[in-house]
């Protein structure tokens, strides 16, 4: 079992769903996503998720485009990134998932990505523009090394995608629960409830959900059924809102520990 | 044939969507599929793009142009004269069809010159449907003319202001529109790109082109042209021309757009100056940075301007079959004046590129010899922008 598939085995033991908050590598700086995402382990979270800058993410709502204007000013990219797991992983075995854009990879090269990957201690990678029948190839580089290569659903997926996605990969299955782009909502899609059993009955696999979870509450609803919950536009909003990168590690810090609290109540 | 049941050309386009997407993708691919086939739907088509779109279009002689370059004999495929004043409609018209098929009654497209904006926003009012269409805001403060024919069409027009604010912003926009909107919404893509099957859906509405130009020719020469030429943004004019011939043994060149010269960096030849990667759906040749990013693009012509071109033009360029080249900003604009003043007709910025390849080859080639030059659109829209360009206020 990878890290990922681990930590998510301890929490279902413990009746828990994982809290995996997502923030954008380099934003507002690359030493301080460093810091954000002890902060954030510090808080509560259980796995991080964290984003590669692409300058054009089409699965991507304003928020975390922003995120990634940012980001490349940093002048943000895989081999900083690459170092900056290692630097964190002088100091957590918090399991790490890259959040990134397919033609990232493919210029960088898929073995290398996964060599490098590997070898910083990265656990696994959510590629939103890369479905099960692109993804043979990575899906066998990520397997020879341990690392997870998680593919998604959506509301509009059929049972033919469920058994699709429900067979390749690893780590769990991320389901976005709405049809649509990253970025905070008002409220949940309704339907989640079923479509995440549904998945988890046909796939015998752990389902993460993400998309448009941005409040404790909505968190907690999502905790109740699922076995992971994501955060992700609402935690890098609050990050652009700072004034500066202290600020900018206590907010996430703040908001992910109300979060956890909204997250362990619809858990028990 | 070509592609694959995956999607591919060999080892480009495909399907690099978000999951969301992937079954109305399905979709579209077994819906297109049965349409084609279908005789209702083929005699639906035909009655429109010969009675509403005036099909088939032209292939006019260039007598004065072929007499001043001194070579080949020059034919213009007279796109610009189909209804909107581009190839845009044969797409447009077609796709739309389809999504009445299928039952939506939403549309969007994304535009770069507005030609293919205009298009869908003339058939989607011709069939009522409901069309928004995405356009980077500098391409909508050059091409005012179209943004203010969508808009009378009964479209609205969406404003993209995010990265180079041009073709690519808004095919990413769009995409997240069709992301969210999906089950209401059919997205007509301009050009053969994106996932599939819209590179060969595309292609397929769009080789009217050739295969009018085939019997036109053989009608007019009584022989298969020596050569076609035709300009490369996304690459649908030039597929739809090319399509046809591809088994005959005749030249065909791609001409993308060489802006500023390749060395300034500031271009659109994908071919010239990109290599291969992963935007918006398809797997292609790409103008990106080292770590994959993707690079602005420059052209005076904005339906050129993107950073990069149809999986199947990567296809045939590997092996050989098509040559693709540039012209850059001055030489399309010297050939727009060109055109205008040996033949009366004002062409489109993007075809201009074309006509520009045509000046350079046509004096090397012998005089019984013939060049097919695709037209595929009108100046009109571009008056304006030449016009600010030179300095006159209209």
């Amino acid at each position: 079992m990878s890290r990922i598939e681990t930590k998510l085995a301890e929490l279902k033991k413990k009746g828990r769903a994982a809290f995996i908050p997502y923030v954008m590598a380099g934003d507002p700086d690359i030493e301080t996503t460093g810091k954000i995402v002890l902060e954030l382990e510090k808080s509560g979270a259980d796995i991080i998720e964290l984003g590669v800058p692409f300058s054009d993410p089409l699965a991507d709502g304003p928020t975390i485009q922003r995120a990634a204007i940012r980001a490349l000013k940093q002048k943000a990219n895989l081999r900083k990134i690459f170092a900056l797991v290692r630097e964190i992983r002088k100091a957590s075995e918090i399991p790490i998932i890259l959040m990134l854009y397919y033609n990232l990879i493919h210029k960088y090269g898929e073995e290398r990505f996964a060599d490098d990957s590997a070898k910083a201690g990265v656990d696994g990678f959510i590629v939103p523009d890369l479905p099960p029948e692109e993804g043979k190839s990575l899906a066998e580089h990520c397997k020879r090394r341990g690392l997870d290569l998680i593919f998604l659903l959506a509301p509009t997926s059929d049972n033919d995608r469920i058994k699709l996605v429900a067979k390749s990969g690893g780590g769990f299955i991320y389901y976005v629960s709405l049809t649509g782009v990253t970025g905070a909502r008002a409220s949940i899609a309704s339907g989640v409830d079923k479509a995440v059993k549904k998945i988890r009955r046909m796939s015998g696999r752990p389902v993460c959900v993400g998309f448009g979870i941005s409040t404790p509450e909505q968190a907690s609803e999502m905790a109740k059924i699922a076995d992971g919950v994501i955060v992700g536009s609402a935690i890098v909003g609050k990050i652009e809102k700072a004034a500066g990168p202290d600020e900018a590690v206590a907010k996430a810090g703040k908001f992910a520990r109300e979060l956890k609290e909204g997250i362990l109540r619809g858990g028990l | 044939m070509l592609p694959d049941k995956s999607g591919h050309f060999g080892h480009y386009g495909g399907r690099y969507v978000p999951e969301t997407l992937m079954p109305a993708l399905l979709e579209l691919e077994r819906e297109y599929n049965k349409a084609k086939k279908d005789p209702s739907f083929r005699k639906e088509l035909a009655y429109y793009l010969a009675n509403y779109v005036g099909r088939p279009t032209p292939l006019f002689f260039a007598a004065r142009l072929t007499k001043k370059l001194g070579g080949a004999k020059i034919y213009l495929k007279r796109e610009d004269l189909a209804h909107t004043g581009a190839h845009k409609i044969n797409n447009a018209l077609a796709q739309a069809l389809l999504a009445v098929r299928i039952g939506k009654k939403r549309i969007i497209a994304e535009t770069g010159a507005g030609q293919h904006g205009v298009a869908t926003a003339t058939a989607a009012a011709l069939l009522g449907l409901e069309c928004e269409v995405y356009m980077g805001t500098e391409d909508i403060r050059r091409q005012a003319l179209n943004v203010f024919r969508m808009k009378l069409l009964g479209a609205r027009v969406v404003p993209v202001g995010i990265g180079s604010r041009t073709l690519k912003d808004a095919i990413s926009e769009a995409l997240r529109d069709w992301t969210t909107n999906v089950r209401t919404t059919h997205y007509i893509m301009g050009t053969v790109f994106g996932p599939h099957p819209y590179p060969a859906m595309v292609r397929d509405f769009q080789s009217v082109i050739g295969k009018e130009a085939r019997g036109q020719i053989l009608k007019a020469e009584g022989k298969l042209p020596d050569m076609l030429i035709a300009c490369v943004g996304g690459g649908s004019n030039a597929m739809g021309l090319f399509f046809r011939f591809l088994k005959d043994d005749i030249k065909m060149v791609g001409v993308e757009a060489g802006g500023m010269g390749i060395k300034s960096g500031r271009h659109a030849a994908r071919f010239a100056g990109g290599s291969l990667g992963v935007l918006q759906g398809t797997k292609s040749w790409l103008l990106q940075d080292d770590e994959g990013q993707i690079l602005e693009t420059h052209s005076v012509s904005a339906g050129l301007d993107y950073a990069s071109v149809g999986p199947e033009h990567s296809f045939y360029r590997d092996r050989g079959r098509i040559e693709y080249t540039y012209a850059t900003d001055d030489e399309a604009l010297a050939a727009f004046d060109l055109l205008s003043q040996t033949e009366g007709i004002i062409p489109a910025l993007e075809s201009s590129h074309a006509i520009a390849e045509a000046v350079k080859r046509a004096p090397r080639m012998k005089k019984s010899q013939v060049i097919i030059v695709n037209l595929s659109g009108r100046g009109d829209k571009d008056v304006n922008q030449v016009a600010e360009m030179r300095g006159v206020r209209l």
